[in-house]
């Protein structure tokens, strides 16, 4: 590991100003994946700037029933938050599917969503990356692909961003509130992750010295509060999803008024279906809508031949969980 | 040369005074620096749970940990969990039950347990939990194995770590 220098500064504008001075620094909130990559030399700051005593640990509720989660709270404080649990259990889910219980303790909600992807090789500092330096190819495209994107992906990256927090976030329309250089601004869920496109070094729209200070959860739709989160991994626990899916539902008099689905593991960014949910709005909810609802937004997806291993399974794993999760939903067996 | 930063911290129940490299784990800082070498190093990447510690009462990987990032912190492993160098239920319970073969995971098993029945008591949710806007959860097998399957086990003693943890638990 290179050396760096440590600060620990007592307000997050001086966190802010720490990084604009320093394009090598970097923000440490809980460490889990950033120390993971300091001993890889996946990164190599010059400096890091420790924000625990700068982002909120609390979870407050606005006038507007809006749920305002600070940066700080621990994955295992967020899940536990009964206001969460209660009013959106797809959020608790997600949090609960993911890692474990000592990494759940130490995550911070704001690392959570900034956390990189599980790419075999961007974590291997020997395999060329494109994740980790423009300058080098993608190794996944023709080598180990079983965990990568079948939508949304460009020749230069199939990445999967690998947070499940971040897929719930998404059906529920949360809201990232930011503080940068040039003061504080808000970013819609939706719109914080990135496609890789021809850079797929950036994860987020953040540019550096963006602060993540808090997410806020909007008062809950009626769809929101009869939601929940189902992950597909290799294993029952401690594994990350080859496929998931965050899905909220409301149905009234048999057909379906409202319907949030995101899907993990498929993309680069939590990725929603705007085309299945607009195909849903409507019609009856149906084992045969939701099937054909879903199979129509996968019409786009791509998925990667490789010779080690490809991921033409999700597709069917993506469906398949879908309607189940869907059904589940609507008050049938899921 | 990187410049060294004081830290104290507390480590089962003595406070501790030390500098260190910004770089230094808290498992590093614990094993090579102060010679508390109950906390084990596995796989140094928080995929196998042998360094779990407690830190001001829950339970966290110490080799994803900084160490510089906890001065003043309350830091207990295995060996410091009952008072006075008594017998902590759970290490009793382990001993009882066999919940080891060599042994090499058990202190971070054994912390592990003991955050985990501390979450479950205050009623604090995981994926095994059938109802997840409940206030109480009922520590079954189901809910053992979901709740410590950040701690490997290379000799596989699982069965009877959950039955450890399991007893203890109902204590």
């Amino acid at each position: 590991m290179k050396p760096f220098t440590y600060a620990r500064p007592d307000e997050a504008s001086d966190a802010v100003a720490a990084l604009v001075a320093d394009p090598d620094a970097r923000f440490l909130a809980g460490g889990t994946n950033l120390l993971d990559h300091l001993k890889l030399g996946v990164v190599e700051p010059s400096q890091l700037v420790d924000v625990n005593r700068v982002t909120s640990t609390e979870i407050t509720e606005l006038d507007d029933g809006t749920l305002r989660i600070g940066a700080g709270v621990a994955n295992s404080d967020l899940a536990a938050d009964s206001r969460v649990r209660r009013r959106y259990p797809a959020v608790a889910a997600a949090i609960l599917a993911g890692a474990s219980g000592q990494l759940r303790n130490m995550a911070s909600t704001g690392g959570n969503l900034l956390q990189r992807t599980r790419c075999p090789y961007f974590a291997d500092a020997t395999t060329p990356c494109t994740k980790r330096s423009l300058d080098e190819a993608c190794s996944a495209r023709e080598g180990w692909a079983r965990y990568h994107a079948i939508l949304g992906a460009s020749e230069s990256c199939i990445a999967t961003h690998p947070s499940d927090l971040a897929v719930a976030l998404v059906a529920v329309d949360a809201q990232v509130q930011v503080l940068g250089p040039d003061g504080a601004r808000t970013i819609p869920i939706g719109e914080f992750h990135r496609l890789p496109g021809d850079d797929p070094t950036r994860d987020t729209v953040l540019e550096h010295g963006d602060l993540v200070t808090a997410v806020d959860l909007p008062a809950p739709a009626p769809a929101v509060t009869n939601s929940t989160y189902r992950k597909v991994r290799d294993r029952a626990s401690y594994a990350f999803a080859l496929v998931s899916v965050a899905a909220g539902l409301e149905v009234r008099d048999g057909v379906v008024a409202d319907v949030r689905i995101a899907l993990g593991g498929v993309a680069h960014k939590p990725w929603r279906a705007t085309t299945a949910e607009a195909a849903l709005r409507g019609r009856p909810a149906t084992d045969e809508e939701f099937r054909a609802a879903i199979t129509a937004e996968l019409e786009a997806a791509e998925p990667v031949e490789s010779p080690l291993g490809g991921n033409a399974y999700k597709i069917p794993l993506v469906t398949g969980t879908v309607v189940s999760t869907l059904r589940g939903l609507a008050g049938g067996t899921s | 040369m990187t410049t060294t930063i004081p830290l104290s911290i507390t480590v089962d129940g003595e406070q501790r005074d030390l500098d260190v490299d910004p770089r230094t784990t808290l498992l590093d800082a614990l094993r090579e620096r102060l010679a508390v070498t109950t906390p084990k190093k596995g796989c140094d990447h928080g995929q196998c749970g042998a360094c779990t510690v407690l830190v001001d009462g829950r339970r966290v990987l110490s080799c994803l940990t900084l160490a510089v990032a906890k001065d003043g912190a309350d830091v207990v492993t295995a060996n410091g969990l009952a008072p006075d160098g008594g017998s902590h239920p759970v290490t009793e319970a382990f001993l009882a039950n066999d919940a080891f073969q060599c042994g090499y995971c058990t202190p971070g098993q054994v912390c592990s347990a003991v955050g985990a029945i501390d979450e479950a008591r205050r009623g604090m949710p995981s994926a095994a939990t059938a109802d997840l806007a409940g206030d109480d959860v009922v520590l079954d097998r189901a809910e053992i194995a979901e709740r410590m399957s950040g701690n490997l086990c290379r000799c596989a003693a699982y069965v009877n770590i959950v039955t450890a943890v399991e007893e203890a638990a109902s204590r």
